[in-house]
């Protein structure tokens, strides 16, 4: 049996970005068990990687450019932490859409699902 | 009034506050507020048989603090769900008093984060679905909330400000407050951002401290040192653990506590005199304002502008200056009921509200996640 971590970062691995569905609903974070009915019949789906942005901050690390810390929505119906890249972190605005980019895994860190405005 | 709720807070204390003795330990600070609570009320060390306590810094807290004060508990408790940890003790020890499983209940927090640093004395979990993208937690979670609530209400940073603007006129009549110097609301918006839109001086102290609070039956606290001040309602909600999966970041499980608080207690939001709003950072009395009813949802910024929540205002907020400007260790809830029993009893000089015979007293932890509501309230109104 693989971690459900452990399937969601393989998915990552192929720029996938993966949730579950069970009941018709989607999950996420991944889990073992659907939260509310304990169902373990949890669908794996790769996201089409389209959202827009729910929520955005701008952390200030000392020594370090700003840092864009997102919420994004995905069309699928659920939400995820990430970041908006290609435009100042300032600049990130709450109804933006937004589509992912999958940075592949270096240096001991995991590929990671980012997200860069959709250009109208 | 209801007398649903038999139970009433007898002493309560502080420990050292601000930065404490170089060597102190948070069960030190426990155990040293502890007694002087105890002194408050006239009970006797021997006469505690229930503990409840939490400290980001002692995994074990019932045990260390038994092993320390030297008692064999007959109920102990140490739910660990942040700064609102304590009314949920106070909730537990509540159900406790009332089933007989003890008699004198003490609630005892302790905190050298100042001392120690904040990263070691609360190093944060590691969420691989968060930590990778390096919010600064938990600023980071509760600009994100503040983000939404100015998107969706219009809400501004010169409102956010208002909040710790007040909180530092209040420390200022708090001779035991941190801060002593005077604070704009000019000031704060030009303070270093930390995560925006909240700057350093939207986000509360990184200091040591502690508390203490003595609870029993409350035909037995009559007969102690203090007047007693009743529990008149406590609510307790968890919503959710992580920023990420809070349903809607601008509605807080303070609804919740507040609804079960304010029914237990017969009583609504327009009979509350004083509230101890968790402050954990500018946005939050903000939304609990809201969720408990004092004022609309998306109403909280206009509800504090203009000095509404500071000394002379039309609702007193936070009147030991709070977390942002009296003292913040972490996990700020018990400080929080210490100043609501103090205004019941009309202890609190300079600061005091007139006739104040009902405070309210709201715990915040985590990211906005567990929220704790209680209703105290003076012999009149029990």
């Amino acid at each position: 049996m693989k971690s459900p971590l452990t399937l969601y970062q393989e998915h990552l691995g192929r720029g996938e970005l993966a949730y579950q569905v069970s009941d018709g609903r989607p999950v996420f974070f991944p889990r073992v068990a659907a939260p509310g009915t304990g169902s373990t019949d949890l669908a794996w789906k790769v996201s089409k990687g389209e959202g827009a942005v729910y929520a955005t901050t701008v952390a200030h690390y000392k020594g370090e450019p700003p840092l864009n810390i997102a919420l994004i929505e995905l069309d699928e119906g659920f939400r995820m932490m990430s970041r908006v890249e290609d435009i100042p972190a300032e600049s990130v605005r709450i109804g933006m859409r937004v589509r992912l980019r999958v940075l592949p895994a270096s240096e001991g860190r995991a590929a990671l699902p980012v997200f860069v405005p959709v250009r109208p | 009034m209801s007398n649903a709720v038999s139970i009433a807070v007898a002493g309560v204390a502080e420990s050292d506050l601000g930065q404490v003795a170089a060597g102190m330990s948070p069960v030190d600070l426990m155990a040293q507020a502890t007694v002087r609570a105890l002194d408050d009320c006239g009970l006797k060390l021997s006469d505690v048989d229930g503990i409840f306590c939490a400290s980001a810094q002692v995994r074990f807290g019932p045990m260390v603090l038994a092993e320390y004060l030297g008692i064999q508990p007959k109920v102990f408790d140490g739910t660990q769900i942040g700064g609102a940890s304590f009314m949920s003790h106070l909730a537990h020890a509540r159900a406790a008093l009332e089933a007989g499983l003890c008699d004198v209940a003490l609630i005892a927090y302790g905190s050298t984060q100042r001392s120690v640093s904040r990263s070691s004395a609360s190093p944060p979990d590691f969420n691989p679905y968060e930590t990778p993208f390096r919010p600064m937690m938990p600023a980071s979670a509760y600009a994100l909330s503040a983000s939404r609530h100015m998107h969706l209400y219009g809400t501004t940073r010169e409102q956010l400000a208002e909040v710790a603007v007040a909180a530092r006129q209040w420390a200022l009549l708090n001779p035991v407050a941190w801060e002593k110097e005077p604070l704009s609301i000019e000031q704060v918006l030009q303070s270093r951002v930390v995560s925006w839109p909240l700057t350093v001086r939207d986000c509360c102290l990184v200091v040591d401290g502690g508390g203490a609070m003595i609870v029993t039956r409350s035909d037995r606290a009559k007969t102690l040192r203090r007047p007693p001040v009743h529990v008149l309602g406590i609510g307790e909600a968890l919503g959710h653990n992580s920023i990420s999966n809070m349903p809607d970041l601008t509605v807080t499980a303070a609804r919740e506590s507040g609804r079960q608080a304010f029914a237990r207690a017969g009583l609504a939001p327009r009979d509350v005199k004083m509230l101890s709003l968790y402050d954990a950072f500018t946005i939050t009395p903000i939304l609990f304002l809201e969720d408990l009813g004092f004022c609309a949802k998306g109403e909280g910024g206009p509800f504090v502008a203009g000095g509404a929540i500071a000394p002379g205002g039309r609702l007193a907020v936070n009147t030991n200056g709070g977390g942002l400007s009296y003292c913040h260790p972490g996990m700020y809830g018990l400080l929080a009921m210490i100043e609501a029993v103090r205004q019941v009893r009309g202890e609190c000089g300079p600061r005091q509200v007139p006739g104040c015979d009902v405070a309210l007293a709201h715990g915040n932890g985590g990211v906005l996640s567990s929220q704790c509501t209680v209703l105290f309230g003076s012999a009149a109104t029990h």
